[in-house]
Order: C-alpha cells, then sequence, then structure tokens
C-alpha cells in the first residue's frame, strides 16, 4: 500500500503543528482539501485521522505514519544541500517532489550515509529512526562529525548542530561555520584542526557537534 | 587576562591619577579586535607606553587609556580587551563592547589577523552595521605573507567602503599609514548585510517602533535584540519602559520562523557575504608547506612525541630557577652580599646608633627589619621570582602554554577544569596571589572555586619552591617523595572538589596561535612589571612580619603562640623550632619555608622530619595577600570555608607521611 502524495503531505502538516505548535486540530481550509477529498477519504480508511466537524485530528496509528513522513521529508532536504549540493533557494521543490520516492527500506541507509543528522536544514529535529539508535555504520557517511574524524582529514563544514546555545556561539564566534575548509590535525588527547589558517584545540564534547563532508584526499 | 596586565593597570591609574595625564575633551581612538592580534602592539605605537604583550589570548582584560599625539592632534587612545564578536560570551568581551556602547569614539580602529580575515570579517560586518567610525588595520601581515597569502587592500576597502591599513605592529610597518587613516578619518557608512525577508522584516519593524537614544545604530540595536543580547535588552528596556512589549512580540513572532538559533541564521547570511568579499580580494597559495615552525609544533602537540618535549622544558626550568635561581643567586646574595657585607655593616651602624638591645633587635640581629625581613626578600626571593618570571615569560611568549593546555585537558577534566586553567595553574607556580587573579579568566563559577582552591593548598610558589628545593639539595630521595605527595594531593582534592562543587562541566575549546619567537626585550620589559609588582606587595609584609615578630617576642605573646603551635608541630614529628617557621609560615608560606631553611643550616632539621614539615608548609594556606586575593575573588565565606580546610588538613596530610615513612622505615 503506497499513500498518495497529496496524503502524506497532510499527514506532515498535522504531525508538524501537533508536534511543534501544540495545535491538535487542522482545519480542511487550512489543509486546502475537504470532507469529501480522495486523500481524505484515503487516510480515513487507513484509520489514520479522525474527521471532526471543522477540520481533522491525527489519532495514534496516524502519528507513527506522519513521524515517518516527516522524517523522509527532512532528510531528502538533508540529502539536497550536503550531498547534492543544491542551493537552499531550489532545495525545497526538489525535496518535496524526492521524499515521496523514498522508500522505508532506503530511508534508514540515506539516514547512514548522511551520518544520522539530527536536524533539517531549517534547524527543525528529524525524527530519530532505527538505524539511528543502532547507529549503524555501512554503507560509509557521507556526513560526519569531526570527533570520528582521523588525522589528517579534511572537508567542509556541512552543518553544526547542538542543543546547547552557547556552545552553538562559541564554535561560531571561532569561525566555525558551514562552507568553511577544515583539515584534521591530531585527535588524542584533545581534537586538534585548522581553519583557515588557524588551528583551534576542542574537546570531543564540541567536536561531535561539527558536521563535516569529507573530502577525498589528494593524491 | 588578569595578572598578565597588572602592570597595565597600574598605568591605567597612573594616566587617570598620579601623574595626572588629562584625556578630558581630546578625540577618542578605540582599538578593538578578536583576542592575539596585536591590538596591544598598535596601542604601545600610537600612545609611546608599553603593555603586556604576551602570545596567547586573553593578555589584556581591562580597559587601558593613554594619550596619543597623531599628526599635531592629541587623541585618548583607548585599548579594549580582545573580543571575536560584537556579541559577548565572556566578561572581558562585555567590558570591550561597553566602550563602544557607553562612549562617543571618533575612530574604531579594528585590528585583525590578516591570515585568518575570513573569521575576523564578521566582526567589521558587525561594527559596519552599527555605523562604527571604522579603520580595518591588517594586521600580522608578516605572517600571511609567509603562508603564501595575499590581500588586495584596495580592492577590500572599495568592497566594504572604510579605510583599510596593512600593518606588521611589533616591526612598526604600516603605522604611518595606521596614523594617517585616523587623522583623515570622515564618517563614511559602509556597505551592509542583506538578511533573507523574515528577517529583514523584522528588523525594519523593530526599527520603527525602537525609541530612546543609543551610541550605535538603531539596526544593530534591532538585530542584537533577536539574537537575545540580554545587556541591549535591558539597555532597550530601560529607555521604552511598557512599550518594550511590542518589540518582544516582533522578536518572540520571528524566532518561531526559525528552528535554529537567531544568531545562526544572522551569522550564516554574514558568511556568506563574507566568502562573496575574500573571493575577490584574496589570493592563497593553494598548498601550504609544512614549515619547521609547524612541524615543531605539531610535535609538541603530539600525544607521544609531546611527552618529552614536556620534560625537556621542565627540566630546563628547573636549571634556570630551580639551579641558577634558588641555589647559586640565592647563595651568593645571602652568603656574600648579605652575610659579609650588608648584614655585619648594618648590625655595625646600627649597635653603634641605638644602645638598647630590645630597640636594636627590630632592626637587626635574628629577626630584624634589615637582617630578617629584607633580607629574605631581596636574598632569597628575588632571584627565584624573576628567574622564574623570565621563564614564564618566554614560554608564554612563544605559544607554548596553549598546546600544553589541549594536551592536558583529559587529565583536567578529571578534575572539573579544563586545559584553559593550565593558564592560571602554571603562573601558581611563580605567584599564588597574581595566577587566583587570573582564574577570573576561568569561564565558569565552578571552575574558578576549584582552581582558587587547588591554588591555595597544593600549588606552592615559586618562592617557596626556591626555599624548598635549597632545604631538599642534594637529598633526591626527598625531593621525590616530596614531588609525588603533592602531585597526589593535587589530583585528589581536585578530583573531590569536582565530585562536591555543583556547576556545569567544562567545555574546553581554544586558539593555539601559532609559535613566534619570544622578543628579548617583551620579556624583560614583562618580567621587570611584573617583579614590581610582586615586589611592591612582598617588601611591606616582610618589613611588616619582623615587626610583628619583633613586637610578639616583646610581649611574650609570640612565645606563647610558638608554643601552641608546638604540639601540632611534635605530632607529626619535628622539632619545636619548627613551630616558629610555621608561625611565619600565617605570613607567607615563603617567609615560613625560609625559616625552615634556617633551621636546617642550624642542623636542627633533617631526614623524614624536614620532609614532612616541608609538605605541611607547602600545603599551608597561602600568604596573607593570597588570601586577600581570594577572599576578593570568591567573597568571605569562600575563602573562610577554604582555610578550615587546608590548615587541619596540612597538619594531617603531615601527620600521615610521617607516620607512613617512619612505618616503612624509609631514611632519608
Amino acid at each position: 500500500m503506497r499513500l498518495s502524495n497529496k496524503a502524506e503531505e497532510i499527514l506532515e502538516y498535522l504531525w508538524i503543528m501537533t508536534m511543534e505548535t501544540g495545535k491538535k486540530m487542522a482545519g480542511f481550509k487550512e489543509l486546502k482539501t475537504d470532507k469529501n477529498a480522495p486523500e481524505v477519504e484515503e487516510l480515513i480508511a487507513l484509520n489514520f485521522i479522525d474527521v471532526l466537524e471543522k477540520g481533522i485530528v491525527l489519532n495514534k496509528e496516524g502519528m507513527k505514519e506522519a513521524e515517518d513522513a516527516v522524517r523522509r521529508h527532512r532528510l531528502a532536504e538533508r540529502l539536497m544541500i550536503d550531498v547534492f549540493g543544491i542551493r537552499k533557494n531550489l532545495m525545497e521543490d526538489t525535496a518535496c517532489l524526492f521524499e515521496h520516492l523514498i522508500r522505508k527500506e532506503v530511508e534508514d541507509n540515506i539516514c547512514t550515509l548522511l551520518g544520522h543528522p539530527k536536524v533539517c536544514p531549517h534547524g527543525r529535529a528529524i525524527p530519530r529512526g532505527r538505524c539511528c539508535r543502532k547507529r549503524s555504520r555501512s554503507p560509509k557517511s557521507i556526513v560526519s562529525n569531526l570527533a570520528d574524524l582521523k588525522k589528517g582529514a579534511r572537508g567542509k563544514v556541512a552543518y553544526l548542530h547542538t542543543g546547547d546555545n552557547k556552545k552553538l556561539r562559541k564554535l561560531m564566534t571561532m569561525g566555525i561555520l558551514p562552507g568553511v575548509l577544515v583539515e584534521v590535525v591530531q585527535t588524542f588527547p584533545s581534537h586538534v584542526f585548522k581553519i583557515g589558517h588557524m588551528q583551534i584545540a576542542v574537546d570531543r564534547e564540541m567536536a561531535k557537534d561539527i558536521f563535516i563532508r569529507p573530502r577525498r584526499r589528494r593524491q | 587576562m588578569a595578572l598578565l596586565s597588572l602592570g597595565k593597570k597600574e598605568e591605567s591609574c597612573r594616566c587617570h591619577g598620579n601623574t595626572g595625564e588629562k584625556t578630558e575633551g581630546l578625540q577618542k581612538v578605540v582599538l578593538v579586535g578578536s583576542p592575539n592580534v596585536g591590538k596591544s602592539v598598535v596601542f604601545g605605537y600610537l600612545t609611546g607606553r608599553y603593555v603586556t604583550v604576551s602570545n596567547y589570548p586573553g593578555t589584556t582584560v581591562d580597559v587601558t587609556r593613554g594619550k596619543g599625539k597623531l599628526g599635531d592632534k592629541e587623541f585618548e587612545i583607548i585599548d579594549t580587551p580582545g573580543m571575536y564578536s560584537l556579541l559577548p560570551i565572556t566578561e572581558e568581551e562585555r567590558v570591550a563592547r561597553s566602550i563602544l556602547l557607553d562612549e562617543n569614539p571618533a575612530v574604531v580602529v579594528q585590528v585583525v589577523d590578516a591570515k585568518n580575515i575570513e573569521r575576523m570579517l564578521h566582526m567589521t560586518l558587525q561594527l559596519m552595521e552599527a555605523e562604527a567610525p571604522l579603520v580595518l588595520v591588517l594586521n600580522l601581515m608578516d605572517e600571511a605573507e609567509r603562508l603564501g597569502m595575499k590581500v588586495d587592500t584596495g580592492q577590500l576597502e572599495r568592497e566594504l567602503g572604510i579605510p583599510v591599513v596593512a600593518t606588521v605592529a611589533t616591526e612598526g610597518r604600516g603605522m604611518d599609514l595606521l596614523k594617517e587613516a585616523v587623522i583623515r578619518h570622515e564618517k563614511k557608512r559602509g556597505g551592509i548585510v542583506k538578511y533573507d525577508k523574515v528577517l529583514e522584516s523584522a528588523v525594519q519593524r523593530i526599527q520603527e517602533k525602537l525609541k530612546g537614544e543609543y551610541r550605535i545604530s538603531k539596526r544593530a540595536i534591532a538585530l542584537f535584540l533577536l539574537q537575545d543580547d540580554p545587556d541591549i535588552r535591558s539597555l532597550v528596556r530601560k529607555q521604552m519602559k511598557e512599550d518594550y512589549r511590542s518589540l518582544e512580540e516582533i522578536i518572540g513572532e520571528t524566532k518561531n520562523r526559525y528552528g535554529q538559533p537567531l544568531n545562526y541564521i544572522v551569522t550564516l547570511a554574514r558568511q556568506r557575504e563574507i566568502l562573496e568579499i575574500i573571493k575577490k580580494v584574496t589570493v592563497s597559495s593553494p598548498e601550504e608547506t609544512m614549515d619547521f615552525r609547524e612541524r615543531l609544533s605539531r610535535l609538541m602537540m603530539h600525544p607521544l612525541a609531546g611527552v618529552p618535549i614536556l620534560l625537556l622544558i621542565i627540566y630546563s626550568f628547573y636549571e634556570f630557577v630551580g639551579v641558577f635561581g634558588a641555589q647559586i643567586s640565592v647563595n651568593f646574595l645571602e652568603e656574600t652580599v648579605f652575610g659579609k657585607y650588608i648584614n655585619p655593616f648594618v648590625t655595625g651602624i646600627v649597635i653603634s646608633i641605638i644602645p638598647w638591645k630590645v630597640w636594636q633587635n627590630l632592626f637587626v640581629h635574628d629577626y630584624g627589619i634589615i637582617t630578617l625581613g629584607i633580607r629574605y626578600a631581596i636574598a632569597i626571593i628575588l632571584p627565584v621570582v624573576t628567574t622564574f618570571f623570565i621563564a614564564f615569560s618566554i614560554i608564554e611568549d612563544s605559544g607554548y602554554l596553549p598546546r600544553l593546555a589541549m594536551f592536558i585537558d583529559r587529565l583536567f577534566k578529571k578534575i572539573g577544569l579544563n586545559g584553559r586553567a593550565v593558564i592560571p595553574i602554571v603562573l601558581g607556580f611563580g605567584c599564588d596571589t597574581m595566577a587566583t587573579m587570573v582564574t577570573r579568566t576561568l569561564e565558569t563559577k565552578r571552575e574558578r572555586i576549584i582552581a582558587t582552591f587547588l591554588l591555595a593548598l597544593a600549588v606552592p610558589c615559586s618562592a617557596q619552591i626556591g626555599v624548598i628545593l635549597a632545604l631538599l639539595a642534594g637529598n633526591v630521595g626527598a625531593l621525590w617523595i616530596f614531588i609525588s605527595v603533592m602531585a597526589m594531593i593535587f589530583l585528589f582534592t581536585g578530583y573531590l572538589a569536582a565530585k562536591i562543587v555543583p556547576g556545569e562541566k567544562p567545555l574546553f575549546f581554544m586558539e593555539v596561535p601559532p609559535l613566534r619567537w619570544p622578543k628579548l626585550s617583551n620579556v624583560f620589559t614583562k618580567t621587570y612589571t611584573r617583579v614590581e609588582w610582586y615586589f611592591k606587595e612582598v617588601l611591606p609584609l616582610f618589613v611588616l612580619a619582623s615587626i610583628l615578630i619583633w613586637a610578639g617576642k616583646l610581649t611574650g605573646l609570640f612565645d606563647l603562640l610558638t608554643n601552641a603551635l608546638s604540639y601540632p608541630a611534635a605530632l607529626i614529628g619535628l622539632p619545636k623550632e619548627a613551630a616558629t617557621a610555621f608561625l611565619y609560615g600565617f605570613f607567607r608560606r615563603d617567609f615560613g619555608a625560609a625559616g625552615l631553611y634556617d633551621l636546617k643550616t642550624a642542623g636542627l632539621l633533617n631526614g623524614i622530619p624536614l620532609v614532612v614539615s616541608v609538605v605541611t608548609l607547602a600545603l599551608f594556606m597561602p600568604c596573607i595577600a593570597q588570601f586577600s586575593i581570594t577572599i576578593k575573588e570568591r567573597g568571605w565565606k569562600m575563602a573562610l570555608g577554604m582555610a578550615a580546610f587546608i590548615f587541619p588538613f596540612a597538619f594531617f596530610v603531615g601527620y600521615l607521611l610521617n607516620f607512613v615513612l617512619n612505618g616503612l622505615g624509609i631514611a632519608l
């Protein structure tokens, strides 16, 4: 069984609303649909939503399905930016098309490939999948955090991720920002890396929040 | 860092008070920039005065003011602590920015490290956003050139729309151009960064509603508010009162549009702009060659090769401070200069002038101001302190300390500190009082408490170490016991403190500056200002101690105390006379240790009791000066609490050590 694109988008919308803004019900107008539209009937048939008088609410089953859809969407966005290097303003459309093509089996592989990213390029959390909990390593990640890189590795900063605002600011003021070239000088006893013409020493805690897209070494 | 600017602090005092230099009414030139880019050197050139300069970030914590004549016009020049961004994280950065908010500079000179221009331009753009009257100085051009990097200053000037000057401040290169640029400066508006639609509209709306008088542009205020700057928030709130709520709504609304802190979003936009500029103005050589400096630097940080290098440095340090300073120089000054000339000479004069023995004792004989106070200060303490600071300044200027910090971070984490704390701790081996002041630069309160405590308990200062080395000279076993006991106590109490003291876990991040050859003139000026500070503080205390001892002896109070102290002393297996040394130790630890030195010379103290007394004294609460600084920095409660732990603990360790050494039948 496969959901239609339209139905999948409704699920995503509802999930984001429920999880990230705290509102529960979305009106038909808001969703640009109505009670008798095929996508709504499709979702009712699968028992993912409850239809109220003025709008729709996700039920427990639907929540799970919706979370997966959001995950695919945000992973697709990361894939666009980190791997394909698509500019942010073009990303949205491509990602929207792409997410619907991602099958569940591939989803975990993409996630692993990207080094189990925690946030989408807009900074919203990506729901964690099974692979994140297992932190599986193959296939080889394309983006990995600085703490996992070996001595001599080079690459560009893909993004920063930290829950700690102060830490984020510290990293930024040291000039550690997306697009900046980084070379790992050493990994023990502390992580030392070169950024521009400057070297910075950080501990593992800080290195873990810097995500790098490593470059193959020049011959 | 605080101490390092002690000399500086005095200087700023001087120019505000003592020498009565008047800066009122003069136009102000404010120097700003990241740490370790040479602001203080530029300051020196503009004003003609020396300020402490070193090769690690954060040498300046206070604002320094001076007067400088540029062309035929006088300016007030203001040097600020380093800041990475106009959005402050640390106390020093807050201090630096407040100058821009509170004063009305005619010119703001931003000094940057040319080779890291990409990172530095963030603040340039922020300053332009704030509409500061800006001159950009690309300093350290020699290092950039050595890396094969070229910067087109003319192009950069056009891109930014502000004057740009390339300099090598340490050699004076480009300083005339800078002076010229400051004199000729006229307020021009440079370009500004455009943010995305949502942010721009928020900035627009805030600017429209913003009321009040500010020294920086409203656009900058709006952006600071959006990025959650607490100082700016309270500044605006003070002026707008109730009306502030309308701004809060806009801010909250805008934040909700983004999943990440607005600070991140704003910085990313700026970064994009900077990358564009950089592409147009710089040329870098494609592949960097590993030169000797870089190779040496990597060896120093290498987990294996770094260890022998560290040991070699410690050994040289020991040879210079421990042998040359504490033994050769001390012997010469103590035995020859004081023993043969000064003491007999002064004693002769005093005896001939003052017939009463009691008054004679105040100046000469065993505990006189000159024969004891001055002799200790000059003959025993001075050479050690001087050699220590010479060695420390060399290491400091070479840039080794940040490398040591990264090396030791893991170990320090175990005792609740991070690698950065290596600077106050190493400095503590020079002077604990200065080091306690420098703990200010540690980021969290928890680290400051732990570092202060460890400095008070387990880090002997250079003066003490000097005397201890002299005491244990020729007794390798005793020296090793001393070192291992102190190291164990340092780690053990640190570990416990880390468990007990609440607060956030420290994070380590530090810029590792390139290795640089220490400049001899800088090393000596720096040593001079530090020794001068130390001496001014120490000498009166030593004189005071002599007077107190004299008075105490006269009134019998001293004997009473010595008697009282002789019990715990006896308990840890020491001769009664050692109690006198402990009593001195309350004034200054080194003073007490010097007292032990006299006992040993007299043949009263040897073997196990010697080691035990040295350890006990080294653990003692610091000298009065350090105690008072501890009160100042950490408060009464904390300082007294530490004292209440340290004194009994010192005796307890002494007792334990005595028991163990005797029990094992170790002969020393």
